[in-house]
């Protein structure tokens, strides 16, 4: 028909290919150049005492101790709180109260809890565990605030992994015998337990990285010793890096530079740990 | 028996010599020669899986959108080889040679746009143009009466019957030299079967028409030609009424009187 | 007596299981609960018009004003500029994993773009404090330090894989014969594209853009480190700017005794910032369920 048309056609759907490749890669080019600074910036700051030294006035005193077994602590107890409840409650909407009433509405529930900002929680914890049960700027009640905002992560990739199990294994545990729960811990479970797995370390380390929520609970962004129980006062590595980006010296530009090291680190090995579990679970089906 | 066709009848549109047909290790079409006349109507039937639809599809390059997939062998097209046309160049195939699909695939859009579609997407803008088009192609389709009143309402608001003579309206307004219908009434009734069957016979006379079918009855009444495939290869291809009153090959025979299939 | 004792075995298993998933309908009302008696006193104090028509927000000095608008229109700001980046980015990826890419490379990419929305969000304000500002300000002379722009744009590749998986799923929805329908017409891939498998996509883009929304309006660390902390009814993208997000953050850090007016700010905001973000979800869900079935 239309001989210019035809040309242009031709050479736009040419150019969307490369401008579709160019956006696929522009957030990692992005992150890429991101990491390549922070690592430029930071990487010469840290050092074993960097990791073994207390928080200090003096930049290059200061260091991520406090930080960093706090967060080891609140990620500790944020999971003993939030696996059994949350693999739980899956179990009970996967495996007993699909498609009732009940059922429906905590679903729906989930679906709106999934959906509200992290910060949200952070006043949910604040009015309720820091005040009224006066547990003050804990670690339990930052542990108990971040359980709360990953118990749904955990509960809706419970159920996809409890949903992968094949029907035919658990009515062959039935056809033996066995009551529900006895099928459930000892044929579902194990079969679904990379998947399970998975999806707690993915919601773990979304809970390390959280500040705000932790923020407003009361953790404090200054301090100057190693939790040693859950009743202890704490601070976490995103905090700390939160405190050292607000300070104008750029001696904490580079503290915080090293600091996001160390928690990217954390946080990308999660990552990897998980993709890997998945690539495999992958080639077994 | 091609040549003395040919002698008798003028020159082909469509001649295939030996096309062969591979996704990954598995060998689809195995050595194909089919060739056929313009403004014929081909049927090419046989047992699910034996590689028409992948023959017909190959004649606009559909095949092409599946990956792992390899191709040998010739396929002209007014004498052209259409495999030696750059991967960009497709669409201007695609253009002389419309496809009809198993099932209905109206665009999510109205009446009009369905079959305005295929003329705007290659440049036209002229409105009176485009709007006499779609009257004319919605006539040959024999869908004009039904939907005159309503060429704005969603496509999705037809029959299934209707929705098919949409899509061939739709293939009809760019004026090609060939459809391609691939099962064309399989998911229809056969009131709306039998109108698709009228239009293919009224279709003829300016189109060169490639039907897949499973139905035997409808390729005996809508064809001329008739091509039997059988595991990948082109079995027996001959006048129609010679391939169901006297097929030269016992497969064909068994096929068509029901032994297998 | 062995079986008895084995049905009450399980009896009690399953309320155990039973309260774990009541946990989370605890959580919802303990979040309506607070926000909802905290908001309560708050409104007792100052007028529910002055919190919504006031033009500042000035709840920390002697002239205290309460109007809501100056964090509204700062953290409508910052996530606008997030979707204007995340939204064509992410449909780009989309369109092009599933009309042009090889389906390996689309196995590959896809959990590596997840990442983007791994890293936390306080390391992202970094980036946008320390990187991006810079960047811009040579362009921008005049921009501040802290402003909606840099903040909002590292948004904006956070959310990136929001869009871009959401609506992956919307696209590899579509019916494939809608696709060759189009193609066999003489259509270009990136025709197909846009006027055929966009247009029948459209709810669940709709629904990734209004969930990537709502996850920029919730989001706090990257605003409150880059954004700025000076409530400003404004829409300029080069000045500081505060988000309600931030100020919750701001009110924290600082000592604010329990039962004070200052205290109740924080969550008269929160209730703001919950009814925003529940109903973005909550259109997004309903979209989601009305035009889910639509080629089945």
């Amino acid at each position: 028909m239309n001989k210019r048309y035809e040309t242009i056609k031709r050479a736009k759907d040419g150019a969307f290919k490369y401008f579709g490749l160019f956006c696929t890669f522009f957030g990692l080019i992005m992150l890429a150049i991101f990491i390549g600074n922070i690592l430029f910036e930071g990487l010469g700051r840290l050092s074993w005492d960097f990791i073994t030294s207390y928080s200090s006035r003096l930049p290059e005193k200061a260091g991520i101790l406090s930080a960093l077994m706090g967060t080891v602590w609140i990620m500790v107890m944020t999971a003993l709180l939030a696996i059994p409840g949350g693999i739980g409650a899956a179990i009970y909407l996967e495996m007993y109260a699909k498609r009732t009433r009940f059922g429906n509405i905590v679903e729906l529930n989930i679906a709106n809890l999934a959906g509200i900002p992290s910060i949200i929680y952070g006043l949910l914890g604040l009015e309720i565990f820091t005040y009224q049960l006066q547990m003050g700027g804990s670690l339990l009640a930052g542990a108990m605030t971040l359980a709360l905002l990953i118990l749904p992560i955990i509960i809706v990739a419970t159920r996809e992994a409890l949903k992968a199990v094949p029907r035919s294994l658990i009515e062959a545990s039935f056809a033996l015998g066995a009551t529900k729960w006895q099928t459930i811990r000892r044929t579902v479970l194990p079969a679904a337990s990379s998947g399970i797995i998975t999806s707690v370390i993915i919601a773990l380390s979304r809970a390390i990285g959280e500040a705000a929520p932790l923020i407003v609970v009361g953790a404090l962004a200054y301090v100057p010793f190693v939790p040693t129980s859950p009743t202890s006062d704490f601070t976490v590595l995103p905090i700390q890096i939160f405190n050292w980006v607000s300070r104008p010296q750029k001696a904490f530009l580079v503290n915080a530079s090293a600091a996001i090291i160390v928690l990217l680190c954390i946080v990308f090995f999660m990552n990897a740990i998980a993709v890997y579990l998945r690539i495999k679970k992958k080639i077994k089906y | 028996m091609a040549e003395k066709l040919k002698k008798a009848e003028g020159s082909f549109k469509i001649e295939s010599k030996d096309v062969h047909l591979y996704y990954g290790d598995f060998h689809a079409l195995k050595g194909i020669n089919l060739s056929m006349l313009e403004n014929t109507v081909t049927a090419l039937i046989g047992p699910s899986g034996c590689g028409k639809s992948t023959y017909l599809r190959l004649l606009n390059r559909m095949n092409d959108l599946i990956p792992d997939i390899q191709i040998k062998g010739q396929v002209l097209i007014d004498g052209q080889d259409i495999y030696q046309l750059k991967s960009s160049e497709i669409d201007h195939l695609r253009r002389n040679v419309g496809m009809v699909f198993q099932k209905p695939n109206p665009f999510p859009k109205s009446i009009f746009e369905n079959v305005a579609y295929g003329l705007r997407v290659n440049g036209i803008t002229d409105k009176s143009f485009i709007e006499n088009q779609v009257e004319k192609t919605l006539r040959e389709a024999a869908l004009w009466d039904e939907v005159k009143d309503k060429l704005k309402k969603s496509a999705f608001e037809l029959s299934g019957g209707q929705q098919q003579r949409l899509c061939i309206a739709r293939a009809l307004a760019i004026e090609p030299s060939i459809i391609l219908m691939d099962e064309p009434a399989s998911a229809l009734d056969p009131i709306s079967t039998g109108k698709i069957e009228d239009l293919i016979f009224q279709l003829k006379k300016d189109f060169t028409i490639i039907i897949v079918t499973h139905n035997m009855q409808q390729a005996g009444r809508v064809s001329d030609f008739t091509g039997f495939f059988y595991l990948g290869e082109l079995i027996e291809f001959d006048k129609t009424k010679k391939i169901f009153t006297n097929p030269s090959k016992q497969e064909t025979e068994n096929y068509i009187t029901g032994r297998f299939g | 007596m062995m079986l008895f004792s084995r049905v009450i075995k399980e009896k009690i298993i399953v309320s155990v299981l039973a309260f774990c998933a009541l946990l989370t309908v605890l959580t919802t009302i303990g979040i309506l609960y607070v926000l909802l008696s905290e908001a309560f006193v708050f409104f007792t104090e100052v007028s529910i018009v002055d919190f919504l028509t006031d033009t500042q927000w000035t709840p920390l000095f002697a002239d205290k004003h309460f109007g809501i608008l100056p964090l509204l229109s700062g953290t409508f700001l910052t996530s606008l500029i997030a979707i204007s980046v995340a939204l064509p980015i992410g449909l780009t990826i989309a369109i092009y994993l599933n009309e042009y890419a090889h389906e390996q490379f689309k196995t590959v990419i896809k959990p590596i773009l997840e990442l983007l929305a791994a890293v936390p969000t306080v390391v992202y304000g970094f980036f946008a404090l320390t990187v991006v500002t810079p960047f811009l300000q040579s362009f921008f002379p005049e921009m501040a330090g802290f402003n909606s722009l840099s903040a909002g744009f590292v948004m904006g590749i956070m959310i990136i894989p929001y869009v871009s998986s959401l609506s992956d799923d919307a696209i590899s929805a579509v019916p494939i014969s809608l696709r060759h329908g189009s193609l066999a017409l003489g259509a270009s891939r990136l025709q197909t594209a846009f006027r055929v498998i966009v247009p029948s996509a459209a709810s669940g883009i709709i629904v990734s853009v209004l969930l990537a929304i709502s996850r920029a309006v919730g989001e706090t660390m990257i605003v409150a480190v880059a954004a700025g902390q000076q409530p400003r009814l404004t829409l300029n993208p080069l000045v500081p700017i505060e988000t309600i997000t931030t100020y919750i953050v701001q009110v924290s850090m600082g000592d604010v005794p329990q039962n004070s007016l200052e205290y109740r700010t924080i969550f008269a905001a929160g209730i703001t910032l919950f009814v925003f973000t529940f109903i973005l979800n909550n259109i997004g869900h309903w979209f989601n369920k009305k035009y889910h079935r639509k080629y089945e």
